[in-house]
């Protein structure tokens, strides 16, 4: 069900969480809220999932107004960060508990649970508690107890961050292959760059409580709206008031065609290569460049290499 | 009364206190007091030393001195008739109280730590008035409202309701007494909580009556089950307030703390000594009750 919110804003106390924010979220689509920390992007999926009212503004889902019906009755599924399991339940009630306060019978409950559990791959795991399974589990699970109730739209709060970085990979790829397969409108907070790069269709930048700008991750990345979009999504230098991607800086061995710049430092990340360079004017900036690049150049500190610098970006000053 | 090992629910600690020693067991490398073997051990030492001299030889010398001629006299003084009655009166009181301040306890723990009520701070400070407020206090102050003299004394007197000198009175200064221990117990179980639980059931479907049974209620339940023993503890020990709104009649208003002076000041002593072991063994039973479902709640997985 595509979703839309109109005007919304959020005060706490002093704090403005969110002022006017408009987002439209097509029926089925992934999207990402990327933001830093305070930037209201939590807030924002907690107003669209009703436990959180807005000051001003609409919620619509599905082209009916929700702004002031409860989160119980707006049909959608949140995953909270932490997970917010039932610890005293079993991960079976846990998963059955939206379809068991509706009442339904015991039998249907099991299948449903069972086909859920499969899904999330966590089958034989039914009658263990929460605390006995791991994070990446109770995130799974917390995820199966979402879908039980069919919602119309799935909601979730920084669903990876409290993983460890493998764990967190595969339930990135696994969220992605889910989504094809059960179509229902996701929308998740973030303020992983490359999580949102890689997960979503969509990405939302969130930043102070407004929208810096939102698109397809290409877009943002190859022609982002503004100096805080730029660097945001992706590595960035910034010279005065341009900005450069460093892996557009070109390094080049011979002389000519360019400036000239001290390489004060080579760090070896794998197939990619940083190195920080100081230009003759002083001004200081990195260059991301191929393993094999830096092989042919036989980069090392201390060496001169001449520097071919994009036509840099340069942002009307924000007012 | 202690156990040594960790897995077990010691009698009276409280569930966040097992979460942290837990958690301390297993960041072995702080080097706290008592976690080298030797401050250990001496911990542990002073530790039951004081227990035994403060608790222990006052509980044993009791019995003793009950026991000390045979079990007949003691036979005796339990089957007094005005024993009996003490000890059925103490129970009704505290079948009556715990409930109601569990009720209580659980909806003010829950207004103080999640709503948003304006006076909230003048609220708390009232329901830890009794923990500062003498007991005789309490007694003589109900005795103002309730009674002959008092502001509604008339009034119920007139309509044949006597609140002092009766179960009615006992009951109100029991309750009062014992009001803080819920709420107090409760308050910092549903802190720990969160409202992400609860959030979660709302946004599945669930009604807030609901969530509150299937979700707040066994989140909270060791909070409010240690309130409930301390509750039935006070309950049934209760001397200040009950005594000066009792009247203490014998055979009508007598509980057991009651009984057990007066057995004393008639020089009974093993009517005392007798009476003074029936309480002990009471709050045993409540207590063991306590530990018992514990285990069993532990058993079944969870927290």
């Amino acid at each position: 069900m595509a979703i839309e919110v109109r005007e919304v804003s959020k005060r706490f106390g002093e704090f403005q969480a969110l002022s006017e924010v408009s987002i439209t979220v097509a029926d089925g689509a992934l999207t990402a809220l990327l933001g830093p920390s305070g930037s209201g992007k939590s807030t924002l999926l907690r107003i669209i999932a009703g436990l959180e009212t807005p000051d001003t503004g609409m919620v619509l889902i599905d082209g009916e107004d929700v702004t002031s019906s409860p989160a119980r009755s707006r049909g959608v599924g949140f995953v909270f960060q932490h997970y917010a399991p039932f610890k005293h339940m079993t991960v079976h009630d846990n998963v059955g508990f939206g379809l068991s306060v509706r009442k339904r019978p015991k039998e249907e409950i099991r299948d449903r649970v069972s086909e859920l559990l499969s899904l999330v791959r966590l089958e034989g795991l039914a009658e263990r508690y929460p605390s006995q399974l791991s994070g990446g589990q109770q995130q799974r699970m917390a995820l199966a107890r979402a879908l039980a109730v069919q919602p119309q739209v799935l909601l979730l709060d920084e669903p990876f961050g409290a993983l460890d970085a493998q764990v967190r990979a595969e339930l990135r790829e696994w969220l992605r292959r889910l989504h094809d397969e059960i179509h229902v409108t996701t929308i998740f907070v973030t303020h992983d760059q490359e999580e949102a790069m890689e997960v979503a269709e969509q990405i939302v930048v969130m930043n102070d409580g407004r929208i810096e700008q939102s698109g397809s991750p290409r877009a943002l990345y190859e022609a982002p709206a503004n100096e805080f979009v730029m660097s945001f999504i992706g590595p960035v230098n910034r010279l005065g008031d341009a900005f450069l991607r460093p892996h557009d800086i070109q390094l080049l061995s011979e002389e000519g065609g360019g400036e000239e710049a001290l390489v004060e430092r080579v760090v070896h990340l794998g197939f990619e290569v940083r190195v920080e360079l100081k230009l003759g004017d002083g001004r200081e900036l990195w260059a991301q460049v191929t393993r094999e690049t830096a092989q042919q150049l036989e980069v090392q500190e201390g060496q001169i290499l001449t520097v071919r610098l994009p036509a840099p970006r340069v942002f009307a000053q924000a007012g | 009364m202690s156990s040594s090992s960790g897995g077990t629910l010691t009698v009276g600690a409280k569930p966040s206190g097992r979460l942290t020693r837990r958690g301390r067991a297993r960041g072995g490398e702080a080097t706290t007091l008592g976690s080298s073997r030797g401050g250990r051990l001496a911990l542990r030492t002073v530790a039951l030393g004081y227990l035994a001299v403060l608790l222990g030889a006052p509980l044993v010398m009791i019995f003793y001195r009950t026991f000390e001629h045979g079990l007949a006299p003691v036979w005796n003084a339990v089957t007094a008739p005005n024993a009996l009655h003490a000890m059925w009166l103490s129970l009704e009181i505290v079948l009556i109280v715990v409930p109601l301040n569990t009720i209580f306890g659980i909806g003010a723990a829950i207004l103080l730590e999640r709503g948003r009520m304006p006076g909230r701070t003048l609220f708390g400070l009232l329901i830890d008035m009794p923990f500062a407020i003498s007991p005789v206090v309490v007694g003589l102050a109900l005795v103002l409202v309730y009674g002959r003299a008092g502001w509604f004394g008339d009034e119920l007197a007139a309509q044949g309701i006597n609140i002092i000198f009766s179960v009615p009175g006992m009951v109100l200064a029991t309750a009062l007494v014992t009001l803080p221990f819920v709420v107090r117990e409760t308050i910092p179980v549903l802190r720990e909580m969160g409202t992400d639980s609860e959030q979660a059931a709302e946004t599945l479907g669930a009604r807030p009556w609901q969530t509150f049974w299937r979700i707040t209620l066994p989140g909270i339940r060791w909070g409010v089950g240690y309130g409930v023993v301390l509750t039935t503890a006070r309950a049934l020990g209760e001397f200040g307030a009950v005594s000066i709104v009792s009247g203490r009649i014998e055979g009508q208003t007598q509980t057991l703390p009651l009984y057990v002076q007066d057995r004393f000041e008639n020089f009974d002593t093993t009517g005392a000594y007798t009476a003074a072991v029936m309480l002990a063994v009471l709050a045993l039973i409540t207590l063991l009750a306590m530990n018992l479902l514990a285990r069993r709640a532990n058993k079944k997985g969870g927290r």
